[in-house]
């Protein structure tokens, strides 16, 4: 079938309005749910899931909060690795502290504690803006790695602010098998994606991205910038704050500090400058690229050595991961500073008008 | 031209601006009557878009005030501006370029949007109908200004004259009760001229909406102002109807350069 909208007329505002105008693209995320949410967790093994889907799942969640304050309200951030750290921590203090709390209520309040904490990060943005405001974010960073190794009550007085979780459970259902922690956070993912979408298409999203375009004439038809801001570090944060909730009740299930580091932080901006600014779908592919791509270079690099009988070390292949990835970054940046998901729209857009470009 | 207009609906008494030492606006004094077309003219650098920017309080005056409507304010924000039903276009473009013409024309909606941040992540009960209310409004504002064909189309795409266009939608979208155009027909050729002068036209007739224009077009401006103010180095030198002020001596020489 092509990928045409021919015959596809719209009646009303609302058909014309709706996430997926196109009936094969309704079709396309259909099957990609079913796939996700049926066919992967009877057909992959537990390895894959574990090394790369759960990760991949929850630094898109972690992503697609940077792509909101980022790439919609274009406010630069360092600090995503801080509000990570902070969504971790905060619920993990609620689900120690208060008995009976559900996990699911832990790890939301986990995100509404970094949202609050988002929201004072983001005062500066008030006032600077590009470099500035990413130095000034950058303070976020070295605050919380301070307070989490050095405030003994934030961590339960465990030594060097390592904790752990166990036993994790939503009514009766136990999320101990990867199978359980692929599916948990896939559903997180589902859903969080689909509010950011509604978010970005309705007015607060056009604020955000109107105060990134132009702010003088965002403020002159009456956006405030103080509203705008805010609401967008906010929204961001509680995204970032529940994925980091997510990265360490679930994926690691005992961590420190570290984990959430300023490393953590550059990654998951590099995510959505190479998936591409500005679109929910990009923030998929900058997490697929960043994570998948390094672990895919790591088992194939081998057996391409192989190929030609060159045997490569294992410290070899890691140096020549590194390699490759800056490589394929730089490359992808000159090819499409956009991001990839500019690649796919315009692909997309080029199927459209096949074979008649003009 | 004989068009009825009605009370003072903005009264701006000795407006003073400055940058620094720069004096921008010296001593300014000039109202605006309802449903009238008021432009403001001027050689360059003569003080006309610092105007605009204190009347939508982008700019803060040193000294003098505004009085819309009978209301007095010393210290115009542009929320309050636009709150109070002031809407602009920018001499430069200042669309929001990585939106598309919809979207830009529904920012111009913001002010009307009641429902809150977690409807609007749901999709759902205010947040929805009101998506599909203002679509409506803005379709209206699109056939008005007769861009249908480009409803869809990222603003950065279109051509010049499009995006002035888009740029007078966006601000009708407010459905203002003034609306200051800065420079609408800059760089755009006779037919688009033509085309802007229509909707201008058109929207003073059919809105009654109260116009204040920038224009560099003395033919345009002589042809459809009701009342012409004339700025120069940041003074006022004139004021009145075009013809009183084409015989204005001193603005003759402000703009031809006569010989003092």
């Amino acid at each position: 079938m092509l990928y045409r909208e021919n015959g596809q007329f719209k009646t009303s505002y609302a058909a014309d309005q709706q996430i997926f105008p196109i009936a094969q693209d309704r079709w396309a995320i259909f099957g990609l749910l079913v796939v996700a949410f049926i066919g992967v967790p009877l057909l992959v093994d537990e390895y894959l899931l574990r090394a790369i889907l759960i990760p991949f799942l929850i630094l898109s969640l972690a992503a697609l909060g940077v792509n909101i304050l980022v790439g919609f309200c274009g406010q630069i951030t360092l600090g995503a690795g801080a509000f990570m750290a902070v969504g971790a921590y905060a619920a993990y203090n609620f689900h120690i502290r208060i008995e009976g709390l559900p996990l699911l209520v832990s790890l939301l309040l986990g995100g509404v504690t970094a949202a609050g904490v988002g929201i004072f990060f983001g005062i500066p943005s008030l006032r600077v803006r590009g470099l500035y405001l990413a130095v000034a974010t950058l303070a976020a960073q070295f605050f919380t790695d301070w307070v989490f190794l050095r405030v003994p009550w934030f961590t339960g007085h465990a030594s060097s602010g390592s904790v752990s979780v166990s036993n994790l459970q939503i009514m009766g259902w136990q999320i101990d098998t990867p199978v359980n922690k692929y599916l948990f956070c896939l559903m997180f993912l589902t859903v969080f994606a689909l509010l950011a979408k509604n978010m970005t298409r309705c007015a607060v999203g056009r604020q955000w991205m109107a105060i990134r375009d132009m702010d003088v004439a965002a403020e002159v038809i009456g956006i405030r910038p103080l509203f705008a801001k805010l609401s967008a570090f906010a929204v961001s944060s509680f995204f970032v704050g529940t994925a980091g909730a997510l990265w360490g009740f679930i994926h690691l299930a005992s961590w420190e500090p570290a984990a959430f580091s300023v490393d953590r932080s550059f990654q998951l901006l590099f995510m959505v400058i190479i998936g591409g600014l500005g679109t929910i779908m990009g923030s998929f592919f900058g997490a697929a690229f960043i994570v998948i791509l390094p672990i895919a270079l790591n088992q194939f690099l081998p057996a391409f050595g192989a190929l030609f009988g060159i045997s490569i070390s294992t410290a070899g292949v890691s140096h020549a991961e590194l390699i490759l990835f800056g490589g394929l970054i730089i490359f992808f940046l000159i090819k499409e500073p956009h991001g990839i998901a500019r690649l796919w729209s315009t692909g997309k857009e080029k199927l459209r008008l096949w074979p008649f470009p003009h | 031209m004989s068009r009825q207009s009605g009370e003072i609906i903005l009264d701006l008494k000795n407006v003073s601006l400055s940058f620094g030492g720069v004096k921008a606006l010296t001593d300014i004094s000039f109202d605006v009557r309802e449903h009238e077309i008021r432009a403001i003219i001027g050689p360059n650098g003569a003080g006309k878009s610092s105007m605009l920017n204190v009347i939508n309080g982008v700019y803060r005056p040193q000294k003098g005030e505004i009085i819309l409507r009978g209301q007095h304010f010393s210290r115009m924000n542009p929320y309050k501006a636009a709150r109070a039903g002031i809407s602009r276009t920018f001499q430069n473009i200042a669309l929001f370029k990585g939106m598309n013409v919809i979207d830009n024309l529904m920012t111009g909606r913001n002010l009307k949007i009641r429902s809150n941040l977690i409807q609007q992540a749901f999709w759902w009960g205010a947040a929805r109908r009101e998506e599909l209310l203002h679509r409506a409004k803005v379709e209206e504002v699109i056939d008005f200004l007769e861009i249908q064909h480009i409803r869809k189309t990222p603003v950065g795409r279109l051509p010049y004259g499009l995006q002035k266009r888009v740029d007078l939608g966006r601000a009708l979208a407010m459905e203002p009760s003034i609306l200051l155009l800065d420079e609408p027909m800059a760089g755009m050729n006779v037919e688009e001229k033509q085309d802007m002068c229509r909707f201008i036209l058109d929207v003073n007739d059919q809105f009654g909406t109260t116009i204040v224009l920038i224009e560099h077009d003395m033919a345009v401006v002589m042809d459809i102002s009701d009342r012409v103010v004339v700025l120069d180095y940041g003074r006022k030198i004139g004021d009145g109807d075009p013809d009183a002020v084409r015989a204005n001596p001193e603005v003759i020489s402000a703009y031809l350069g006569a010989s003092h």
